[in-house]
């Protein structure tokens, strides 16, 4: 089998002020072809005006096994929310 | 563009009861599965092939298109084919994607398709005879990619969700510009008439087929639905494709090569009448009449291109040579 070439994860930001968004993966040799590639494959109607590409092989991923003992204390902490605290209407807008 | 009602999915799996029963209570409710959750194997497996047939399908459905952009009748024709054949190449490129985050390499995915092994939508196997085939080709066969695409859109495992929602999105341009080019000749000289009708005798009954068996023939559709891969049967997905279809033919003053075609007032759909599924499984098993083309053509770009793949590489490489050097 010949040699593979490695992967990439692109992201794109569709218009100044919003954030790079991740929008799929790629095959390049190299970030220039990446970059190249990405405007090609993910560009093709005004997506985006700025592209990054990362190396998928450079991405720390959580574990989903964890998902729970990372994610769900979260769930019972409603104190966190505005809506926990009662305010009399009377107060107005808060 | 699309593949078709799944062939030949082996959807067996082996996992307890509590596992199965546990995955299904996520699906049921509705909660997408990504690449790094916990699934059956027989989920993986059908999602695999399904995606990398899809994917094929895209590729391969490059071809019979490719055969006319520079036969193309003017400029705004041949751009518009250019752009759709591109999107093509582009929508394979996503759904590779797609089933690589279950753990096949692209690699493994383009020797399948080039040994064979793995399938790619049979419509394609069939020859692109004139320049109606254009028109007829967006307006029926990305008609039917598009039937059977948009509740793939809701399937259950994100990353094929994802794609579908971006081909989706692009393909209606596909069959609107393929109904403008029939529309175009229909409307023309007597000949250009004959043409498009001669075009539509071709394809009708394989745009039927792409929808797979009827649903009694299709063994695997009953796991698939209930694992939400699939949301519609064969016959249903069909049914809608022509209910869909035959007042556009009406409207053009084409007529659909179905002697046994009429309007149903209780079922409030179309009859059709038979379709050849001697016809159908002979495509599926490689004997269309462009089968050795396609793959050919395929085989001759995979290897073609070997030299500018490691070439590329061999550049990287040595770029990053020179920049470590240079720390």
């Amino acid at each position: 089998m010949t040699m593979t070439t490695p992967l990439w994860e692109v992201f794109i930001r569709p218009r100044n002020g919003l954030a790079h968004k991740h929008v799929g993966s790629l095959h390049a040799a190299d970030e220039v072809m990446a970059l190249q590639a990405a405007r090609d494959v993910y560009t093709r109607r005004g997506e985006g005006n700025s592209i990054w590409v990362v190396p998928s092989a450079a991405i720390t991923a959580s574990d989903p096994d964890q998902a729970a003992e990372n994610f769900e204390p979260t769930a019972d902490k409603i104190y966190r929310h505005p809506t926990f605290y009662e305010i009399p209407d009377d107060v107005g807008h808060m | 563009m699309y593949s078709q009602g799944l062939i030949g999915a082996d959807n067996r799996t082996e996992e307890t009861p509590e596992f199965l029963a546990r995955f299904q209570k996520r699906i049921d409710a509705e909660e997408k599965i990504e690449p790094k959750d916990e699934m059956p194997e027989g989920y993986r497996r059908t999602l695999v092939r399904q995606i990398g047939q899809h994917a094929h399908s895209e590729i391969v459905g490059m071809l019979p298109e490719g055969n006319w952009i520079t036969r193309a009748p003017s400029l705004r024709r041949k751009a518009a084919l250019l752009a759709k054949v591109q999107d093509e190449g582009g929508h394979g490129l996503y759904l590779y994607s797609a089933a690589e985050t279950l753990g096949v390499s692209r690699e493994e995915m383009t020797e399948e398709l080039l040994s064979g092994k793995a399938k790619y939508s049979s419509i394609f196997n069939y020859p692109t005879l004139s320049w109606a085939d254009m028109g007829t080709i967006g307006w029926l066969v990305d008609g039917a990619a598009i039937m059977n695409q948009i509740p793939l859109c809701r399937c259950s495992f994100g990353p094929y969700a994802r794609a579908m929602i971006r081909v989706c999105k692009e393909e209606s341009f596909h069959q609107r510009q393929g109904y403008e080019i029939v529309m175009t000749l229909a409307q023309g000289t007597p000949a250009q008439k004959a043409m498009a009708q001669d075009s539509l005798n071709r394809w009708w009954w394989p745009s039927l087929m792409m929808f797979g068996p009827h649903d009694a023939d299709s063994q695997h559709s009953d796991q698939s639905m209930a694992w939400k891969i699939k949301r519609f049967t064969n016959d249903e997905l069909r049914q809608k494709f022509i209910d869909a279809t035959v007042p556009q033919a009406e409207f053009l003053g084409l007529t659909i090569p179905d002697p046994d075609l009429k309007w149903n007032e209780e079922k409030g759909g179309y009859d059709h009448g038979p379709i050849d599924w001697d016809e159908f499984w002979r495509v599926v098993k490689g004997h269309g009449p462009m089968a050795k083309d396609r793959i050919k053509a395929r085989k001759k770009a995979w290897d073609d291109g070997a030299w500018v793949r490691e070439a590329a590489l061999a550049h990287a490489e040595k770029r990053r040579a020179r920049k470590i050097a240079a720390e």
